[in-house]
């Protein structure tokens, strides 16, 4: 099984017709997503790509039936995307967009509290089942079906999780990348809870990165509530204090953050640690054998 | 993005925050001249981007004008090191002289925002003008936190919990409301990521004042606030890193000898991290972007070589979309039109990476092929030492 998408995802992708929207969305298809429309303000009643285009989020899912959105809309205009989508009560937006300002991300979030509807992202590579449906950026074929749920804060460091792990024949249920930035849809917890629901998910990678406190939070819920085996690692042992590097999240301020801390709580948690970003696939393979 | 402290004031001040009068000086006549206009004591104060000025001597007072200006003259020029600035420290190149106060307790006031709550939070803290994260370690019942609701707004009646909760005396509790609103209304409206008096200073009169005062702004929505990047103090940054934002490059320098240029900001980090691994020191952070066009890849190589403590490259490059063929053909012809004088080591995974590592064999440059990470990383850390 899988999480979140598969065969019966039907996506929309808002800002299908710019540059990025084009060329995802082909991917995408290419994959197997079933795409069945985009959204682009102003072009409206036309095809592109061979996909029907709306003006507004609430007209796609009215005349296609669209349940998750893809977002590749510019960053200043970014979380006013997600609202629309969240408005028009689409059950699962993944946002890819990066650099969306911190207070526009913090006020989406507040419009989304008594909603049911998930957000993944920003600032992530997507979502995908392999095998089923893939939403995002991620190359698709470095995936493999399988047993291994994937959660990260990264992108191109994901990629080399998972190839390590298809390369060593261990498939993923669902890769998740829940994205860089500091205020974000779904934590590693959220994406924990999905996959503790899932009976075909045998074991977790987590990866995280300096800055904040989430994989910290995430190892006192695996200690207490999660029940399968979780390998981990954190990226940025070496990386210096105040300084952002890349990730708008991936900042160590003053004390708090820092990969030593993140990786201390996670052992005590029973989280197999790794300390060298080669060996995730081994340290899965191990656990799995 | 960072700003000097009496920038941040001028910010504050537009917002109803009271601060000292004051003003700042390039040289140590205009020291002179704004301590007599000021008259009376006067604080002479370092301007650089970090903290912990006090203790490494970058905040003298001075009883009156001339004094000003022979601390500004051995100020001035003067390399301020602090635990926030590194072992090199800063060049004192702007002095702010404000007017003495008749300080009586200090507090502290900061803003910041909660990752866990996903909303802004107000602390505040009977104990000012130390460090505050010593403070929480030491005694966590002096610091208060009030999170603000973003649909809501900060109320006046978290303003007062704080105030009282903080010790102002009751005839002060309205000025420190007043103070902490324009506080909270200068954070969001200008996309702040942090804003922060330390201390808040009540005087013998009764008046407060934000004695020092810091903001830093959300660099995603500086496109917004054109007056915010007009304070940008270049000289404060160093010089390749400025460069490499021109080209939209991620770069980082940092102290070590080996060179890494990455797609992605965590692959990146990973990749300095293992070096460490391997016994090596990483020259900096690298992120061309997870594309890694061809363009960026040579702009990447010019930023990285002209760090003259670069001994030694690794390119690590996960080939998603961006197929490592086109990858290969770009470190190639990048190497050829600047012509690179350090071993280079290149590690490609992903897409078409047999056809990669070919462009690369059959390139005849002196290329190390790596096929995984740790790998890789032991080449270069080798390579980068014995040279």
């Amino acid at each position: 099984m899988s999480i979140l998408v598969d065969e019966n995802t039907r996506l929309l992708v808002q800002g299908i017709t710019g540059r990025e929207g084009t060329f995802h969305t082909q991917q995408c298809i290419a994959y197997g997503t079933k795409v069945v429309a985009g959204v682009t303000p102003g072009k409206g009643g036309h095809l592109h790509e061979n996909i029907p285009v709306f003006d507004t989020v609430g007209d796609a899912v009215k005349e296609t039936g669209a349940n998750a959105s893809a977002i590749f809309v510019p960053p200043a205009f970014a979380a006013d995307a997600i609202m629309e989508a969240i408005d028009a009560a689409v059950p699962l937006v993944v946002c890819v967009t990066e650099g969306i300002p911190v207070f526009d991300m913090i006020r989406a979030r507040r419009f989304m509290v008594g909603k049911n509807n998930r957000l993944i992202g920003p600032n992530c590579p997507g979502i995908i089942s392999p095998g089923k449906c893939k939403i995002g950026i991620m190359p698709g074929h470095i995936h493999k079906r399988g047993r291994v749920g994937v959660i990260s804060r990264s992108g191109t460091l994901t990629y080399e999780a998972v190839d390590q792990l298809s390369r060593l024949g261990i498939g993923q249920s669902t890769c998740i990348g829940i994205g860089g930035d500091p205020i974000n849809g779904t934590s590693f917890i959220d994406a924990l809870k999905l996959f503790q629901q899932d009976p075909d998910t045998h074991a977790v990678v987590m990866i995280g990165e300096i800055g904040g406190s989430a994989e910290e939070e995430a190892a006192e819920f695996i200690c207490t509530e999660f029940k399968r085996p979780v390998v981990g690692f954190i990226a940025g042992q070496t990386a210096p204090p105040g300084r952002r590097m890349g990730h708008a999240g991936a900042i160590i301020s003053g004390s708090q953050g820092t990969a030593q801390a993140k990786i201390t709580t996670m052992r005590k948690a029973g989280i197999v640690v790794v300390e060298s970003p080669a060996e995730i696939g081994a340290a899965v393979k191990k656990i799995l054998d | 993005m960072k700003i000097h402290e009496y920038q941040s004031k001028n910010i504050l001040r537009e917002f109803g925050v009271n601060v000292p009068r004051g003003a700042v000086a390039y040289n140590a006549d205009e020291v002179y001249e704004i301590s007599q206009r000021l008259g009376g004591v006067v604080a002479v104060k370092a301007q650089i981007h970090a903290g912990g000025r006090g203790k490494a001597g970058g905040v003298k007072i001075a009883r009156n004008a001339e004094e000003a200006e022979s601390i500004a003259r051995a100020m001035l020029g003067m390399k301020l090191i602090t635990p926030q600035t590194g072992s090199q420290g800063k060049e004192v190149q702007r002095i702010l002289v404000e007017a003495g106060l008749n300080i009586k307790k200090e507090y502290y006031l900061g803003l910041v925002i909660d990752r866990s709550s996903q909303q802004a939070v107000f602390i505040a803290s009977s104990e000012g003008g130390v460090d505050i994260e010593e403070v929480a370690a030491r005694s966590p019942d002096k610091i208060l936190k009030e999170r603000i609701d973003p649909a809501v707004g900060f109320g006046g009646y978290q303003a007062r919990k704080l105030a009282f909760g903080i010790g102002i005396p009751a005839a002060g509790v309205g000025k420190a409301s007043r103070l902490m609103t324009g506080l909270y209304r200068a954070f969001e409206q200008k996309d702040a990521s942090l804003a922060e008096i330390n201390p808040l200073v009540l005087t013998e009169e009764g008046d407060l004042y934000a004695l020092d005062a810091k903001m830093n702004f959300d660099d995603n929505a500086l496109y917004r606030h054109p007056e915010i990047l007009e304070l940008r103090d270049f000289s404060e940054e160093d010089p390749l890193e400025i460069r490499a934002s021109r080209f939209g490059l991620n770069y980082i320098k940092l102290d070590g000898t080996v060179g890494c240029m990455v797609n992605g900001a965590g692959l990146a980090m990973a990749t300095m991290d293992i070096i460490k691994h391997a016994g090596g020191n990483p020259a900096n952070f690298l992120d061309v972007g997870g594309g890694a066009s061809r363009e960026q890849v040579k702009n990447a190589f010019q930023i990285l070589l002209s760090d003259p403590s670069v001994k030694g490259v690794l390119i690590n490059i996960f080939g998603g979309i961006m197929r490592c063929d086109i990858v290969a053909a770009g470190v190639v012809e990048a190497v050829k039109a600047i012509g690179v004088q350090v071993p280079i080591v290149v590690r490609l995974q992903g897409t078409n990476v047999e056809q990669g590592q070919e462009i690369l064999k059959q390139s005849e440059l002196n290329f190390t092929v790596a096929e995984e990470m740790k790998d890789a990383a032991e080449k270069v850390v080798r390579l980068a030492t014995r040279g």
